[in-house]
């Protein structure tokens, strides 16, 4: 399982990168979308792979799943969601204000 | 109880941005008064906290009453109280100068200069690693809108960089949490500062590298080179107001760099001390060579402006970058000097603008100026503060960093870059000068403030009111130089002895 989430992480991440160097603005609004999932994901990891485990320490229990790296990824999911509708609507008024959607607003002239 | 003080110039703000959002923007008086007033009993709370902890003491609040390192602390010691206390002051002066017409631009001016407030003083006052990223969202968030605020195709797309180039940067931030946590199982700072000094040898390379993203993350908020090109952009489009208050913001980064720097990955970090010691400086030389250039090639006052802040952060991480005592006394005077300074020098840019018509504030010959000498010799003294020229606080600064770094091996480099850059930045001012006040052509018909100017007609002297309050504060530094520093070396000796902070947050227990 370990590899699966790897590969996942590594793949969201390439693809994340690879978006926000393009020179529209959809694709790097997907990108972020796509980093910010990869960062989620790896945050959600971070408190070690578990299946069916009891969320807390209890007296005799050895094998537990960390609830601390939920609680963070909710934050983090609530930030990066209103983020995302933040960037989206940014995007709408620039391609609005320039005419076209390019990041650098090369207008035509 | 005392301890309650701790949490408050975080409520403040937050409640005082929620009750203004509930009153109309129609009645704008009563928006300004609340406004006002919270930043006011921001300088107030921020001169408390100053006083509390001048003595040995370090504050420290569980919110939730949840012992550390379980639940999150807000830790003030000397250098948050510092911070605090320049927040405030600076954000009082952009206030007032936002009053005379920035906030009626667009809608809740006021909530968002608050909840910026919110953002800046949690960023200070925090002691865990992951709520530093929540308050670093929360002061985004806020400067994303206030950037915008007003509207503008430039500003648009100067907006839409820095949107972009922070949610990539808060995603690396997110990375490192997420490497640390899964490490050293903590976020709180001074847990993490026990758990990276005692940490086994196979986990060391995984710590360097989270510490290095956080490096990276600061970085891009401290506009350091080669990730300074968001800021003369964004800040040279946005209104003055706003840009006065964002010269806080790259030393936030600052701010985060000395703190993490020195209290995590410090001297006593055993396999990652001194983790960027080797990055920092040659770093920020760079960054001022890189900013004075852009000084030089500017063709408006405010980008001119704005290539002055990424250079005086570059002056700012040279004194960190020295990783000593004495270097981060230097940065400590340094610091308000030159978000003062800065400050002052975007609202005299606009005040210049509205004055020249047509011209606004590019770097050609334009109409004479109403009310020029004033104007003029206000310049003058915001230039000399910027370059360095004695007698003002810009020398006293650049006389401790140049001070400090005599021991240094790179003695040579900083000396000449730091004297080079400073004497471009003279010919860059001395030429702006001229072209604006001297060889203004006396035929044209004076300029009143044009009709699209956002301020209203009034006296100059009310009008110049913020931007004369921060040259004050600038020579309140220079009288007081001898205080100041004696209290920065305190800040220091706080600072290098991370022990205390530990202790303070943790107890007995967390040192053994």
């Amino acid at each position: 399982m370990e590899a699966l989430i790897s590969i996942v992480l590594g793949t969201l991440t390439a693809c994340g990168v690879y978006l926000i160097l393009r020179f529209h603005t959809f694709p790097v609004v997907l990108g972020l979308t796509f980093l910010s999932y990869a960062a989620n994901l790896f945050l959600l990891v971070m408190g070690r792979l578990t299946i069916g485990k009891p969320p807390v320490i209890t007296e005799g229990v050895t094998d537990y799943a960390d609830p601390l790296p939920q609680a963070l990824v909710l934050t983090a999911i609530v930030i990066s969601f209103a983020m995302t509708a933040f960037v989206i609507m940014l995007s709408l008024k620039a391609y609005a204000a320039m005419g076209n959607d390019h990041v650098d607003g090369k207008h035509k002239l | 109880m005392m301890n309650h003080i701790v949490i408050a110039p975080v409520l403040l703000p937050l409640l005082i941005g929620i009750l203004l959002l509930l009153i109309r923007q129609q009645n704008l008086a009563f928006q300004r008064i609340f406004s006002i007033a919270s930043v006011a009993a921001q300088i107030v709370l921020a001169a408390i906290l100053l006083r509390a902890v001048s003595s040995e003491e370090i504050l420290v609040y569980a919110v939730g009453n949840w012992p550390a390192p379980f639940g999150i602390v807000l830790v003030a010691d000397r250098l948050t109280a510092w911070m605090l206390m320049i927040t405030a002051l600076l954000a009082f002066c952009a206030l007032i100068y936002a009053v005379r017409g920035t906030d009626r631009r667009g809608q809740h001016f006021h909530v968002l200069f608050q909840l910026q407030l919110l953002g800046l003083n949690g960023a200070f006052l925090t002691g865990d690693l992951f709520n530093l990223f929540v308050f670093f969202e929360i002061l985004l968030l806020a400067s994303y809108s206030l950037l915008l605020h007003g509207g503008g195709r430039l500003r648009t797309k100067a907006g839409l960089h820095f949107v972009v180039i922070n949610l990539v940067g808060s995603t690396l931030f997110l990375f490192a949490v997420g490497i640390l946590y899964g490490i050293l199982g903590t976020l709180n700072m001074a847990d993490l500062a026990v758990k990276v000094a005692a940490a086994p040898e196979e986990n060391v390379f995984l710590i360097r590298v989270a510490g290095f993203l956080l490096f990276g993350v600061f970085a891009l908020k401290a506009a350091l080179l080669p990730i300074y090109t968001w800021l003369p952009a964004a800040y040279a489009h946005t209104s003055a107001a706003v840009a006065a208050l964002f010269t806080i913001m790259t030393k936030v980064g600052a701010y985060c760099i000395l703190r993490i720097y020195t209290l995590i990955f410090g001297e006593q970090a055993g396999p990652a001390a001194n983790l960027i010691e080797e990055w920092l400086l040659p770093m920020a030389l760079a960054t001022l060579i890189v900013g004075m250039v852009g000084v030089v090639g500017s063709t408006h006052l405010r980008q001119q402006a704005a290539y002055l802040v990424v250079a005086s952060i570059g002056s700012l991480l040279i004194a960190f970058g020295l990783n000593t005592s004495v270097g981060v006394v230097a940065g400590l005077y340094y610091l308000p000097h030159s978000t003062f300074a800065a400050a002052a020098l975007f609202l005299l840019t606009d005040i210049i603008t509205n004055r020249r018509g047509e011209m606004k504030d590019k770097f050609d010959p334009g109409p004479m100026i109403a009310h020029k000498r004033l104007l003029g010799a206000l310049f003058l003294v915001t230039a000399i503060l910027i370059v360095g020229l004695p007698p003002l606080s810009g020398f006293v600064g650049k006389f401790l960093i140049l001070q400090a770094a005599l021991p240094h091996p790179f003695l040579p480099w900083i000396m000449s870059i730091v004297l080079l850059t400073s004497l471009l930045g003279l010919i860059a001012l001395a030429r702006s000068g001229s072209i604006l006040f001297y060889r203004a052509q006396p035929m044209e018909t004076v300029y009143a403030p044009n009709a699209t100017s956002t301020v209203k007609n009034g006296s100059i002297i009310v009008e110049l009111i913020p931007v004369i309050s921060l040259l004050v504060f600038c020579v309140v530094l220079v009288i007081y130089a001898g205080p100041v520093t004696d209290f920065s070396l305190t800040i220091a000796d706080q600072l290098l002895q991370p022990a205390i902070y530990i202790r303070a947050v943790l107890g007995d227990g967390g040192i053994n």
